[in-house]
């Protein structure tokens, strides 16, 4: 029992790990938005392990759910949610705007 | 040299979580006051989920400084932003497939948010989760059809009136129990839906004022003139 909960929490860690790194370096700031509730979802698992089902819940539901939204309009209000490097998302982006 | 002094930073942090994870074993309670709660807070309190009988009931001054801070940055937030011009030019809708889950989506997350608030006292979550939730419901709608009115003054009057209950409901406590938030009204059973005395009613009062401010903030940051192109 308390083995199978230590991987979890070591697959939590490393995916929370890899979300932060990619908040680094991906070029496109919606896709960091979008990593850093990855990191905020991998906190979510670990509170649940350490048995904080209330934290749990409020991590996802603000750290992974509202921030993420507010984050991302922001963007958009900035001016920053394009995509500059990549000439073929023009056809997504009439879709989206 | 930002860079070396954000990693000067970082590795401050990592030495600083070596040593404090290097003095507790994973999971070891630290304190004491932790296990006396859990000890005194089910007969005190009457609440099966212990940590609203501290948010509510030991720390619940706490939780009305939370709501205060929320409260102004949600108004601090509006100001900065303003409002879109009444004739201003918005996004159009958004496809059919969009439109049919934000339907679809707005009754299920309104239940599933009240759902949390009121069961606040018996499994994990509150108001501030059911709120946050509540707020994604009244969000969601207005994502997939940006140019639809936002009643930010109804909004804005379910806020005041939550607002107002929390503290007129410790007013009461100061009242009848002797203590500014002190439960009332009696424990009941506990686990039951009407238990825990006056802890349902603040909670349901936190859940309205979190989901009504976080909606506005929401529409109000949402609320962008298209750009012409």
């Amino acid at each position: 029992m308390a083995d199978w909960i230590n991987w979890v929490a070591l697959l939590a860690v490393l995916v929370m790990l890899a979300g932060a790194v990619a908040v680094l370096l991906l070029n496109n700031f919606l896709a960091a938005v979008a990593a850093t509730s990855v990191v905020s979802l991998g906190a979510a698992v670990i509170f649940v392990l350490l048995r904080a089902p209330d934290v749990a819940l409020t991590e996802a539901a603000v750290g992974a759910g509202l921030s993420s939204v507010i984050m991302a309009l922001c963007l958009r209000r900035l001016g920053l949610w394009r995509i500059p490097s990549v000439t073929a998302g023009v056809d997504d982006e009439a879709g989206n705007s | 040299m930002r860079n070396y002094v954000s990693l000067l930073f970082v590795a401050g942090l990592a030495f600083l979580l070596f040593v404090i994870s290097g003095q507790l074993d994973f999971g070891a309670a630290p304190m004491l006051i932790g296990q006396a709660i859990n000890q005194a807070a089910p007969e005190q309190v009457g609440a099966a989920n212990i940590v609203t009988s501290v948010v509510l009931g030991y720390r619940a001054l706490d939780t009305l400084g939370e709501l205060a801070i929320l409260f102004t940055a949600a108004t601090a937030g509006g100001l900065m932003l303003g409002r879109a011009r009444a004739g201003a030019t918005h996004d159009p809708e958004a496809g059919f497939i969009l439109r049919t889950a934000a339907d679809l989506l707005f009754p299920l997350l309104l239940v599933v948010g009240l759902f949390i608030i009121v069961h606040g006292h018996l499994t994990p979550g509150g108001g501030f989760q059911g709120g946050v939730i509540l707020a994604a419901a009244f969000f969601v709608p207005l994502l997939a059809r940006p140019g639809t009115h936002f009643d930010h003054a109804s909004f804005a009057v379910v806020e005041g009136l939550a607002g107002a209950t929390f503290i007129v409901i410790g007013l009461f406590g100061l009242v009848y129990g002797g203590e500014f938030l002190a439960p009332l009204l009696g424990q009941g059973e506990m686990g039951s839906l009407l238990s825990a005395g006056t802890l349902p009613l603040l909670y349901i009062a936190v859940g309205l004022k979190v989901g009504s401010e976080l909606a506005g903030l929401m529409a109000h940051i949402a609320a962008y003139e298209a750009v012409d192109s």
